[in-house]
């Protein structure tokens, strides 16, 4: 058996979403019934140049690392020399989304007005993925919208007035499989295939050899037998054509990336798996969750944009970034709801387990959410707050002085600059960055440290919370 | 402190949960009306 585990790829997408955000659950809620807050939603969405600009977006892509970030605000600026491609991945555009949609929907769920369906298919067929894609769905998907929606379909639109499309819903009765929710289990299951595609031909891996696939995405598949049943793991491999590979679902809540990376090492160092994929994709709910108060202070809808994340862990290869198992952090029950109390469970005892002092690891990388998107509404600078805590927490230790907090978060955090896509924006997002400085050697170590309010799910009071260190290897 | 006062507490996870400012509502004398914890991301 293996003694260690790597990371030997990570890949990060984006698909521009503005025609959907409308189905995001805040837009979903508060714009029926309000024609000037629909009006003016609609005109503050963003086009794809700008999407495709945003600096924390190509941060997120790999373009720069987040503390080569300018100065805020980025809303309304690009970054030079922004591209769609991306060392990570991608952003797609949203016309490719619904293609992608349409050629990921086993059960006609998607009707696609015939001009969309065609510009779609042309515009896919181009796509630097289009072999691995099933193309044949996107012309089979062509149908009326107009007589869909009639019958109860759910109309998709890429521009406010016009739609491009409709959603069917799986089943008359079923509450499980109203168009809604599969419209959101089918965006998952799309960008979930997207960010796993790139990752095998980005990197050149081959599909046959990843024998399982864990999936850690925030949407629940089933039916009304059974809401949560799954398996958007297998789901996804297959589509991406893992021909070898089966698969299962990790929840838990916002921190279900790190538990999901931490089973897929222990997997591959049991000697269960050689190769294990673990997948994220993208959240429609959380589309435009913020977006009253980014208008409120003259900020376009930044909340458009689905994401999705993949990573492939295998037995020792001697280059890749090694997974400390040795020194994983859990939030524990016995620990209660204190942020500082949590953190201290997963930023100090993994560390003090592996013998290392919290100044060792170059970066800490947390709940990593773009502050532009989350202060205006009045949530604060997430990645802030949480590095101010893990620096008091290395005070205390008397690693570092109590006038060297600002520095430390500074030196050891970055920005944030996710969007706010949950699980994605909570450590996951910054594997690919952590992969390329502990390969390069401009990092030794990094910690991943994600958490997720279980409390939203009104069957606990408490949260939960993993961590993991990741460690260049040869050291 | 809060002798014979209903309070309403809203914890963040982020910050300080509902649980322990509801424990401290009730050991300072008020009695809680609704708890919750919220998560702003």
């Amino acid at each position: 058996m293996p003694e260690a585990a790597v990371v030997r790829a990570a890949s990060t997408v984006l698909a521009h979403a503005p025609g959907l955000a409308r189905h995001g659950s805040k837009p979903a809620r508060t714009l029926p019934g309000d024609p000037e807050l629909q009006a003016r939603f609609s005109d503050n969405l963003r086009g794809f140049g700008e999407a495709v600009g945003y600096p924390p977006h190509q941060a997120f892509l790999g373009a720069c690392h987040p503390r080569e970030l300018p100065p805020r605000p980025w809303a309304g600026t690009a970054l030079p020399d922004a591209d769609r491609f991306t060392p990570f991945g991608e952003l797609m555009p949203q016309e490719e989304l619904l293609g992608l949609l349409a050629a990921v929907d086993e059960f006609d769920l998607l009707a696609l007005a015939p001009e969309v369906a065609e510009r779609a298919a042309k515009r896919l067929a181009a796509h630097p993925l289009a072999a691995t894609l099933d193309l044949s769905r996107i012309p089979a998907a062509t149908g009326d919208v107009a007589a869909a929606v009639e019958a109860g379909a759910l109309p998709l639109h890429l521009a406010p007035e016009a739609q491009a499309g409709a959603l069917r819903p799986g089943h008359e009765e079923d509450e499980a499989l109203t168009a809604p929710v599969l419209l959101e289990n089918l965006v998952c299951k799309a960008t979930g295939t997207l960010a796993l595609l790139h990752l095998l031909h980005d990197n050149g891996l081959d599909p046959g050899a990843v024998q399982y696939t864990i999936s850690c995405s925030e949407e629940a598949v089933g039916d009304r037998y059974q809401r949560g049943g799954g398996n958007m793991g297998k789901t996804i491999a297959a589509a991406a054509g893992l021909t070898e590979s089966s698969g299962a679902d990790v929840k838990d809540f916002c921190a279900a990336p790190i538990p999901a990376l931490v089973m897929a090492a222990s997997l591959v160092v049991a000697g269960v798996f050689d190769q294990v994929a673990v997948v994220a994709g993208g959240s429609l709910p959380k589309l435009g969750m913020k977006f009253e108060g980014q208008l409120r202070h003259g900020l376009p809808v930044l909340e458009d944009v689905l994401g999705g994340a993949a990573m492939l862990v295998t037995a020792d290869d001697g280059i890749s970034p090694r997974i400390r198992l040795d020194a994983v952090g859990r939030h524990r029950v016995s620990s209660g709801g204190s942020n500082a109390q949590i953190l201290h469970d997963l930023a100090v005892r993994p560390l003090e387990a592996a013998g290392l002092r919290m100044t060792e690891v170059d970066d800490y990388a947390t709940e990593l959410h773009d502050p532009e998107v989350t202060e205006p509404q009045g949530s604060g600078d997430v990645a802030a707050r949480n590095y101010r805590t893990i620096a008091a927490l290395a005070a205390r230790r008397g690693e570092i002085g109590r006038d060297e907090l600002d520095a430390f978060a500074a030196r050891h955090g970055m920005p944030g600059y996710a969007p706010t896509q949950g699980h994605i924006a909570s450590a996951l997002c910054y594997l690919p960055h952590a992969l390329a400085r502990l390969r390069a050697g401009t990092a030794q170590r990094a910690l991943l440290l994600a958490k997720g309010s279980l409390f939203l799910g009104r069957m606990s009071q408490g949260s939960d919370g993993m961590s993991v260190l990741l460690e260049r290897n040869g050291n | 402190m809060f002798e014979g006062k209903q309070v309403i507490v809203i914890g963040e996870r982020d910050g300080v949960a509902g649980p322990a400012i509801a424990t401290c509502v009730e050991t300072a004398g008020g009695s809680v009306a609704f708890m919750a914890t919220e998560c702003f991301v």
